[in-house]
């Protein structure tokens, strides 16, 4: 039903599952220019691609936001499901069980995940659900929508914009308290870290948390004309006109960073994130030692970059319930519906 | 005195958390196994342990076993209820009490037994301490037994049945029991006129409670996945998914075709359940009234998304705690049109326990076929309490999964399908689930608007299109549910419409009408929306319908109002949402208050 996209050029090279990268992508992005979701996106079709993954072996989902328009944008093999706000991780979990052998790729938001979703967060990486979870956090270090997210930091002022007056949620540490088995956290604008823990998440049976931190390219936020009018009067831009995106390129990391490294990445609205690399010596199997990383990066308003923690010997969900080989979804009324002789038993149970 | 026989209420007053459940039990299934038609009401209080509790009982050799609010025998073991249970008993009627209770009795007409409970239980060495004010209920089976004729044998044989033949157990309860009925033998003349006779108005029938019906129909449905969050009075359909489940699928291997998970609240219930249904499993969820509430904006989602997914909602009253131990049909008018936006729910209508099962497993098939969300609207009277019952019947058709495209059809069709498209002119279109490893099967479900390929769109006329094949969906779904089921008679001057498990209550109230007053009315029993073609057929035939529902604002009736305008003027309401059990006493006084004489017969 999905047409196959139009291929440019001569004959493209395959992978070894036969596809080639076409294959992979999805539609057009509608997403502003310079977002960093469509880098996001094109990570993902790379890593597929790379990891000759079969993409009708995997499900996409997502909730309702920027980030969540996303899985248009690739895999359009692949099926799909674009939930509900905060309330995608209760569809994947069930959808996974119609077919076990089928691995899920959810992206979410700061604002599905971490404000509406969070209850639903903490319970699907308690139980382990055998997906990918990539939040695209847009929200840190906040004002960047007009509306404060729940990733901001406390205290912060930013320039001319007054202070976020709440504690922040850190969504890799509240994956980490929830006993995850997979906590990552990188930049949109760093690439090659995005596609190798993409690849990480992917291998790892059981769910896979991957904050990314990928910056909004709009301020005037309708919402918030306030905020947008007294800014752009204070920076002299043509930001009077409320509804007016500027085109703006996306932030990518010029230079890649370092183990151990420290940088500051500034946004568009001209707000500065703290990116801290794990150390060379990092041993992410330790899970106090990530917990002490990141109760660290917090109180230096860093954000901590990397695989921070991963364990990869606890069952993923449908394992726990010793299902049949069969995908449940092919299984036929033989198997289903008890055998005529069972009503009587059943009756017979009954006074 | 003139005997009474098979034709009286016993009321149980005890306290909550005392254990006379398995007393009160063991008298309804007792008087069941003599063959005389019984009914047991549990009215409990949203208590776990110390408040008034009562139990009532009905035995009529006509069958007629709606509650009544009138009780002949009284058994008082809980003194914080003893006045009440007293100015209770029906004149002429009988009150049996714990004899340590000591507040004064106050009635003149009525026989008065007090019972040595705690003696009797003190007398048997072989219960220890902390057993003897469970077994003290006991006493009083013992006493009532002997009282009214109640055969021992079989109040055995009901004890054996609840302590699943573990012998310590029945044993002690069954020595208090012979105990207590051997000293009421020597020390209680009978001084009332109620009697217990053999009879064989209960071969070939079971007992049982509907949520129990409900959980086994719908393994019997071939259910895979249910999501669930504990509340009363729905919990017990989980749970005995748990208990049946392992025995009814059981498997060579020890593997699993099934799951069962208990979610962290009424939103991820329906959502997993959702998911489930949307990649093609069986799936379903149990709740009452407030999860119901909560799961509004996903059934929205699932009736737009065209995913099958069954609800079962076990009625109860009021929000957030309300009176979840009292019944009710009060969830009608919200669960249909259920989510915000054009919304128009199917629903189905159990009225006995074996339409829990038999809707139990049928539900399915209609949401599969109809490929939307399937609502049953059960109540606390009939999901919790045991019911005499018609045996369970095997499903009559095979298990109907409705359109689905696998990888080979995909390949006949050459890729060529439309997730939303009316092919059949039915408006039901053809789905493909997650696993179909063809490379033109995916698609992407959303709420946003879609065109017949699922691709997003935002077009006007694409999104009327589509709404419009939504309700053209929901015509075809008359011929999909349960058609209703009717009584008639010759002569009848007024139609009676009801739902659900009121049927008792007003097919008793409908004999008194015409046994008493010279009014034949007949009556149809609703059992799904949308309405079928007999519905219509059944309202036109008469100047005046009455709506019988335990609610306060009339839903049925404003339902079928709106469906058919022409008879609003005839349709009138007898509405009554008390949360206890339907009794024929309102349901007969409610007709007459709005039964007008045909002009003829003034």
């Amino acid at each position: 039903m999905t047409q196959p996209l139009p291929m440019a050029g001569a004959a493209a090279n395959v992978n070894l599952a036969g596809l080639a990268k076409n294959d992979y992508r999805g539609n057009p992005s509608t997403l502003c220019q310079g977002c960093g979701h469509n880098s996001n996106s094109n990570q993902i079709v790379s890593a597929m691609y790379e990891m000759n993954v079969v993409p009708e072996n995997i499900i996409k989902f997502s909730g309702i936001g920027c980030s969540s328009k996303s899985p248009t944008y690739f895999l359009n093999r692949s099926f799909g499901f674009n939930s509900l706000h905060g309330r995608m991780p209760s569809i994947a979990t069930g959808s996974l069980f119609g077919d076990h052998t089928l691995k899920g790729l959810a992206v979410s938001g700061d604002g599905d995940t971490a404000s509406i979703g969070m209850g639903q967060f903490k319970h699907v990486v308690r139980r382990n659900v055998n997906m990918v979870y990539i939040i695209e956090n847009n929200g840190v270090y906040g004002l960047t929508k007009g509306q404060f997210s729940a990733t901001a930091e406390r205290g912060l002022s930013l320039k001319k914009q007054g202070a976020n007056q709440y504690m922040p949620v850190d969504i890799c540490m509240e994956a980490l308290v929830s006993n995850a088995t997979f906590v990552a956290r990188s930049f949109a604008g760093n690439a090659k870290q995005v596609k190798e823990l993409i690849k990480a998440a992917m291998s790892h049976n059981g769910l896979a948390v991957l904050d990314i931190i990928s910056p909004c390219v709009t301020f005037n936020n309708q919402e918030n004309a306030y905020h947008s009018y007294a800014w752009g009067k204070d920076h002299e831009e043509p930001l009077h006109e409320i509804s007016y995106i500027a085109p703006r390129n996306e932030i990518i990391l010029e230079e890649e960073m370092k183990e151990g490294e420290i940088r500051e990445v500034s946004l568009h609205d001209g707000s500065v994130v703290v990116l801290k690399n794990l150390d060379k010596d990092y041993n992410p199997t330790d899970r106090f030692e990530a917990l002490r990383v990141l109760a660290e990066a917090q109180q230096n308003n860093w954000l901590a970059t990397g695989l921070i923690y991963i364990e990869t010997s606890k069952p993923s969900l449908t394992e726990i319930y010793n299902l049949v080989e069969t995908p449940l979804n092919r299984l036929e009324e033989a198997d289903l519906r008890p055998a005529p002789a069972m009503i009587d038993k059943v009756n017979a149970l009954m006074f | 005195m003139d005997k009474v026989v098979n034709d009286f209420s016993i009321i149980v007053g005890t306290k909550n958390g005392s254990g006379s459940s398995t007393a009160n039990n063991t008298l309804l299934r007792a008087i069941f196994k003599m063959g005389i038609p019984v009914s047991g009401k549990n009215l409990f209080p949203s208590n776990i342990q110390g408040l008034p509790t009562w139990y009532t009982i009905r035995a009529n050799k006509d069958g007629f076993t709606a509650r009544r609010e009138e009780n002949e025998i009284v058994i008082a073991m809980n003194p914080d209820s003893f006045a009440r249970d007293l100015a209770s008993v029906a004149p002429g009627g009988a009150f049996f009490y714990a004899d340590d209770i000591k507040q004064p009795i106050t009635r003149a007409d009525v026989a008065i037994y007090p019972m040595p409970v705690k003696q009797i239980v003190r007398g048997d060495p072989g219960i220890p301490s902390d057993f003897r004010d469970l077994v003290g209920n006991m006493v009083y089976v013992g006493i009532l037994a002997q009282t009214v004729g109640l055969d021992l044998e079989k109040i055995y044989a009901a004890l054996n049945f609840h302590f699943k033949g573990k012998q310590k157990p029945i044993d002690m309860n069954f020595n208090t029991v012979k105990a207590s009925a051997e000293w009421a033998k020597v020390n209680l003349p009978k001084k009332d006129p109620f009697f217990l006779e053999p009879m064989d108005k209960t071969d070939g029938l079971i007992m049982a409670d509907g949520n129990t019906a409900a959980a086994v129909g719908s393994i019997f449905g071939g259910v895979q996945f249910a999501a669930w969050y504990p509340i009363t009075p729905a919990s017990s359909l989980a749970e005995s998914l748990n208990d049946y489940f392992p025995l009814l699928r059981k498997r060579e291997d020890g593997k699993h075709t099934y799951a069962v998970l208990q979610a962290e609240d009424e939103l991820a219930a329906i959502g997993m359940a959702i998911g489930a249904g949307w990649s093609g499993l069986r799936s379903m969820t149990s709740t009452s009234g407030p999860g119901l509430s909560l799961m509004t904006e996903f059934a929205g989602l699932a009736y737009y998304a065209e995913i099958p997914v069954v609800v079962w909602d076990v009625q109860r009253i009021g929000p957030s705690t309300g009176l979840p131990t009292r019944t009710s049909q009060a969830d009608l008018t919200f669960v249909n049109s259920m989510g915000h936006g054009d919304t128009q729910s199917v629903i189905l209508l159990p009225g006995s326990v074996e339409e829990c099962f038999e809707f139990g497993w049928r539900a399915f098939d209609v949401a599969e076929q109809l490929q939307a969300p399937v609502f049953v609207l059960s109540d606390l009277d009939m999901g919790m309490n045991q019911w005499m019952s018609k045996p369970f019947q095997y499903p009559d058709t095979s298990m109907q999964r409705g359109k689905v495209l696998w990888d080979k059809d995909i390949e006949e069709l050459k890729g060529n399908w439309g997730r939303y498209l009316d092919k059949d002119g039915d408006g039901i279109p053809y789905r493909t689930v997650p696993g179909n490893k063809h490379p033109m099967s995916s698609y992407f479900t959303r709420g946003t608007g879609h065109d017949e390929n699922a691709r997003y769109t935002e077009d006007s006329s694409v999104w009327l299109r589509n709404m419009d094949r939504l309700r053209k969906k929901y015509e075809t779904a008359r011929t999909y549910v349960p058609a209703p089921v009717s009584y008639t008679k010759l002569g009848a001057t007024v139609g009676i419409v009801g739902y659900g498990s009121t049927e008792a209550a007003i097919l008793e109230a409908i004999h008194q009408l015409d046994t008493e007053h010279g009014i034949k009315a007949d009556f149809m029993r609703i059992r799904a929306l949308p309405f079928p073609q007999e519905v219509a057929d059944f309202i036109q035939q008469y100047d005046q319908i009455l709506v019988v529902e335990q609610n306060r604002d009339g839903q049925l009736k404003q339902l079928l109002t709106v469906e058919y305008p022409d008879q609003a003027a005839n349709l009138k309401s007898v509405a009554f949402g008390d949360g206890m059990p339907a009794s024929a006493k309102w349901v007969r006084e409610g007709i007459l208050a709005k039964y007008k004489q045909p002009a003829e017969q003034r």
